[in-house]
């Protein structure tokens, strides 16, 4: 299709904006059925224990329960990685973790189910715990799990690529620093809300899930039931941002309970509970060697990274080879080595934040490339430049380079600061900082190996004239229904209006991966234009041939069909699908997207190639307070290439979101835990999520390489567009007064303390040497 | 139980509530006006953001018994069928809504802020909605749409005197 675009690339009102900005539409939390119990979840107050026994009789015996569930109900391992399966819907045997989860209760009201927690026994035998990741790798004596070979430690992964000691050999300066990047947790607005009901033997779940199609799964697995019998609906979601990237505790004791009861059950988490479950930001230790050539040209890199997981595995091995895997761009590294450890620690589980895995690595390296161009007289910018990674190439460890608008990104970005006339010259306490980053658009690999499609979509086209696209992806907030509605319309010639998405229930539609690793635009974006394609095919061979005129001479624009007769006829769209109809039967159209093979033929390639990779720069512009040690951000530049805007506005929205969120875990998150384990600080009072006072206005630019693989060459916008913010503020703070700070998030009495550090002259962490 | 009397979305209402109830709980529970929503329950968030007699208040903090023989309005009562209120249109055409989950509680708080200044500066929108958390948009967009509304609340009111 050689014409222009009707609607990609101008503003499309959010699918169901209206819905959202009037109060219509309808969360997980919204839904009430009759007869609905409250459920209620049971929490360890032990970091670590060994469970003796349960009592219930008390609780089961309280008028007004209906149902009560312990781990023995439904004994069966999950989780999100089939190498990870370490978790069940409630705990079996052992507590690992304060707020782990025990028991469940579903009563006629709250205060019902929660005089039932109270009156449930639980005989803990208390064990030891370790909270601090180094002592989690060779405490032989403390096994959080048991099958752990190695002290607590889950997995290592290391791998080399290239020449590493002959890239070292070759460099004329060569740096090593340690970084630490703290937790961070997703904090979504809308709490986790699940509403279980099982009729005819048949369980329906509504939950709010990122992923419907592995809780659908894992939901069978664990329940014991059969596919077919299980179906899980997503209704609006409020935020994921990866926290509801997997099945969760009360998605399975919902279902529990309301098999157990004979009763619609609804859990829905208080603040509280949505910290405790957690699955966020790995605090990462981390070490960086990087050699270069006189002129900065990077010539080997080494790095080691140890993550902190808490207590059971999530996304926690994908999270471990992504930051080793996702350091190989967006500069040209061309010999790399990373040595990285998950280990456990009786703490919440940490999984998949936005940005997953390589957000850590990103505020290091970045950091340290700074670190290095400051020791060889370079221009930050100049540097990256220098090194930045072109279109068509691939990267040491094998990641397929296609479309790529890195340098683009860093010169808009520079550019719209004045960044020569003003780096390095603002007044004392005032600096720039820039960064860079790139991520994937969707992995390489499904998370359980088959051979399907990663995403699928049916379109039908009916007598009305409307357009419906059914498809698995899970609209979180992000606008993937609105994606879906825009390309199905681009690609037929109908508007967006007249489209209607049915998404994300497993009854219904066919199946897509699911939202993370950001893969929705890519994948699903791809399958639904294949399927649009069919559909308009079908449309224009029936019109072609009631016509007696060739198909390339039509055209369908808005609800019409453009026939070049003499003289000239406009059929409305609802008279061609009624032609194709005629000739078909339904029309619909079905298509599905699978990435091309990518993996490279090493143990552990599975994990970091993508079909395509976004880019990013940022630009940060601080003001630091040498009083107080606070900083404020004024500017954030956020340059972000995403192959192609499809709906400016919410691309946008993305890429300030995502620099928002960035910001907030440099300056003002801290999800940290007291000595005995409990979370410090699990509200949205003491969690400092920033405010729109904390913030400037963030500046996207929105730059499009077009990648030839992606819908009309679009790539992902929602998480790449993360990590170059956090090391840009970091870097603007160095220019500002002076310091580097080795560790995220920045207090301001780390800020003072490094400039105390600085007046008396004392040696920072990490060090160079010219070889 | 006591019986509290008041106005919501411009209709007289009678409910009976418990001791201890929220104006949260009554609204989504007896009512079922479920655009209120609940974020933390601890008056953190701003989600659960309501007009009581035209200003700002986080129902979550306020009994619902002390809503007797005051106005309440919720996010289900700010647009006339099927016509926007300019702030509900701002937030649609400016894409300043992602999840959506802070978008009721944002647009009262917007809504009240225009009609006490007609013409907010942009620090005077951040002040006021400083206490309404969102998590997708980064705010910018927000604070464009608020911008918006003032303006084209302006324009209405210029017309509408000539």
């Amino acid at each position: 299709m050689s014409r222009e675009f009707q609607w990609i690339g101008k503003p499309t009102v959010r699918y169901d904006g209206v819905a959202r900005v009037t109060g219509q539409a309808q969360y997980t939390d919204d839904l009430r059925l009759p007869g609905m119990l409250v459920g209620k979840i049971l929490r360890s107050p032990h970091a670590h224990a060994r469970i003796r026994s349960i009592d219930t009789s008390k609780a089961e015996a309280l008028p007004g329960v209906k149902a009560v569930a312990t781990g023995q109900d439904a004994p069966v391992a999950y989780g999100i990685l089939p190498v990870s399966e370490d978790e069940y819907a409630l705990a079996v045997g052992k507590v690992r973790f304060v707020g782990d989860e025990v028991a469940a209760v579903a009563a006629v009201d709250e205060a019902t189910a929660l005089r039932a927690l109270s009156l449930i026994v639980v005989d803990y035998e208390v064990l030891p715990a370790i909270f601090d990741p180094y002592e989690a790798m060779v405490r032989e004596d403390v096994k959080i799990h048991e099958e752990t070979r190695v002290a607590n430690i889950e997995r290592k992964a290391s791998l080399s690529f290239g020449d590493v000691e002959a890239g070292f050999g070759e460099a004329d300066y060569i740096r090593e620093d340690s970084f630490f990047k703290g937790a961070a947790t997703h904090a979504p607005i809308e709490p986790h809300s699940s509403l279980a009901h099982f009729q005819d033997g048949k369980l329906t779940l509504w939950t709010a899930t990122q992923v419907p199609h592995y809780l659908h799964r894992y939901l069978s697995k664990v329940l014991e039931l059969p596919q077919d019998r299980v179906r899980v609906i997503k209704p609006a979601l409020g935020g994921g941002f990866g926290g509801k990237g997997e099945p969760l505790p009360l998605e399975f004791a919902a279902s529990i309970l309301a098999r157990k009861s004979g009763r619609p059950v609804k859990i829905t988490y208080t603040r509280e509970e949505v910290f405790l479950t957690h699955r966020g930001r790995h605090p990462m230790h981390m070490k960086f060697k990087t050699g270069v050539k006189k002129d900065g040209r990077i010539t080997a890199l080494h790095f080691e990274s140890l993550l902190d997981g808490g207590s059971y595995g999530s996304y926690g091995v994908v999270t471990l080879y992504y930051s080793g895997q996702l350091l190989t761009g967006p500069y040209v590294i061309p010999a790399y080595s990373f040595d990285a450890v998950r280990v456990h620690t009786n703490k919440p589980p940490c999984g998949a934040q936005r940005g997953h895995g390589g957000v850590q690595p990103r505020y290091g390296f970045e950091v340290h490339l700074d670190r290095i161009a400051t020791d060889l007289g370079i221009d930050p910018l100049e540097i990256r430049l220098k090194n930045a990674m072109e279109s068509g190439t691939r990267t040491v460890n094998e990641l397929r380079i296609t479309s790529c608008g890195f340098r683009e990104c860093l010169e808009r970005s520079a550019r719209k600061v004045s960044w020569e006339e003003r780096r390095g010259k603002l007044p004392k306490g005032r600096g720039l900082g820039i960064a860079g980053g790139f991520y994937i658009c969707g992995a390489g690999l499904p998370i359980y190996f088959n051979p399907l499609h990663h995403s699928n979509a049916r379109i039908e086209a009916d007598r009305s004239g409307r357009v419906t696209v059914f498809c698995g992806a899970s609209d979180i907030g992000q606008g993937s229904d609105t994606m879906l509605a825009l390309v199905a319309a681009e690609t037929i010639g109908v508007s967006p209006e007249s489209v209607k998405v049915v998404s994300a229930d497993t009854d219904t539609t066919p199946v897509d991966l699911g939202s993370y690793s950001s893969r929705v635009t890519f994948m699903a974006g791809n399958a639904c234009h294949a399927a649009a394609l069919e559909v308009r095919n079908r449309l224009l061979a029936a019109v072609a041939e009631e016509h007696g005129v060739s198909v390339e001479d039509l055209e369908i624009r808005g609800q019409a069909v453009e026939v070049p007769t003499s003289p000239p006829k406009i059929l409305s769209f609802a008279e061609a699908v009624m032609l194709a109809e005629v000739r078909g039967g339904p029309v619909c159209g079905s298509g599905g997207y699978t990435p091309p093979i990518l993996a490279g033929k090493y143990r552990g390639a599975g994990v970091g190639p993508s079909p395509a990779y976004s880019f990013g720069a940022h630009v940060a512009e601080v003001e630091v307070d040498t009083e107080t040690g606070e900083v404020r951000v004024l500017r954030l530049v956020a340059a972000h290439d995403l192959g192609r805007a499809l709906n400016p506005p919410a691309a946008e929205g993305q890429v300030e979101g995502a620099a928002v969120m960035g910001l907030g875990e440099t300056l003002y998150e801290r999800n940290e835990f007291v000595k005995t384990g409990q979370h410090e600080s699990p509200s949205l009072l003491e969690y400092k999520v920033p405010t729109a006072l904390d913030v400037p206005d963030i500046e996207p630019i929105l730059v499009e390489s077009l990648d030839p693989e992606g819908p009309f060459g679009a790539k992902e916008c929602g998480e790449g567009s993360l990590h170059p913010s956090i090391p840009a503020i970091v870097n603007a703070i160095y220019d500002a007064v002076g310091i580097w700070l080795h560790e995220a998030p920045i207090s301001p009495e780390a800020v003072l303390k490094a400039l105390a550090a600085k007046k008396a002259g004392s040696r920072e962490q990490g060090a160079g040497s010219r070889t | 139980m006591n019986v509290v009397r008041f106005s919501l979305n411009g209709d007289p209402v009678e409910v009976g509530v418990r001791a201890g109830e929220t104006l949260l709980q009554a609204l989504r529970e007896r009512f079922g006006l479920t655009g209120t929503k609940q974020g933390c329950d601890l008056g953190d968030c701003g989600a659960c953001t309501v007009l009581l007699d035209g200003e700002p208040v986080l129902s979550c903090l306020v009994l619902a018994a002390d809503a007797e023989g005051h106005s309440v309005v919720t996010i289900e009562g700010l647009s006339h069928g099927e016509e926007l209120h300019p702030v509900q249109k701002a937030f649609l055409d400016e894409g300043a809504v992602q999840c959506g989950y802070c978008t009721p509680g944002m647009v009262l708080t917007a809504t009240a802020l225009l009609d006490a200044n007609p013409d907010p500066t942009d620090v005077e929108i951040r002040r006021a909605i400083s206490g309404n958390l969102c998590r997708c948009t980064g705010y910018t967009k927000i604070v464009c749409a608020v911008r918006r509304a003032a303006e084209a609340s302006g324009a209405q009111g210029r017309d509408g005197e000539s």
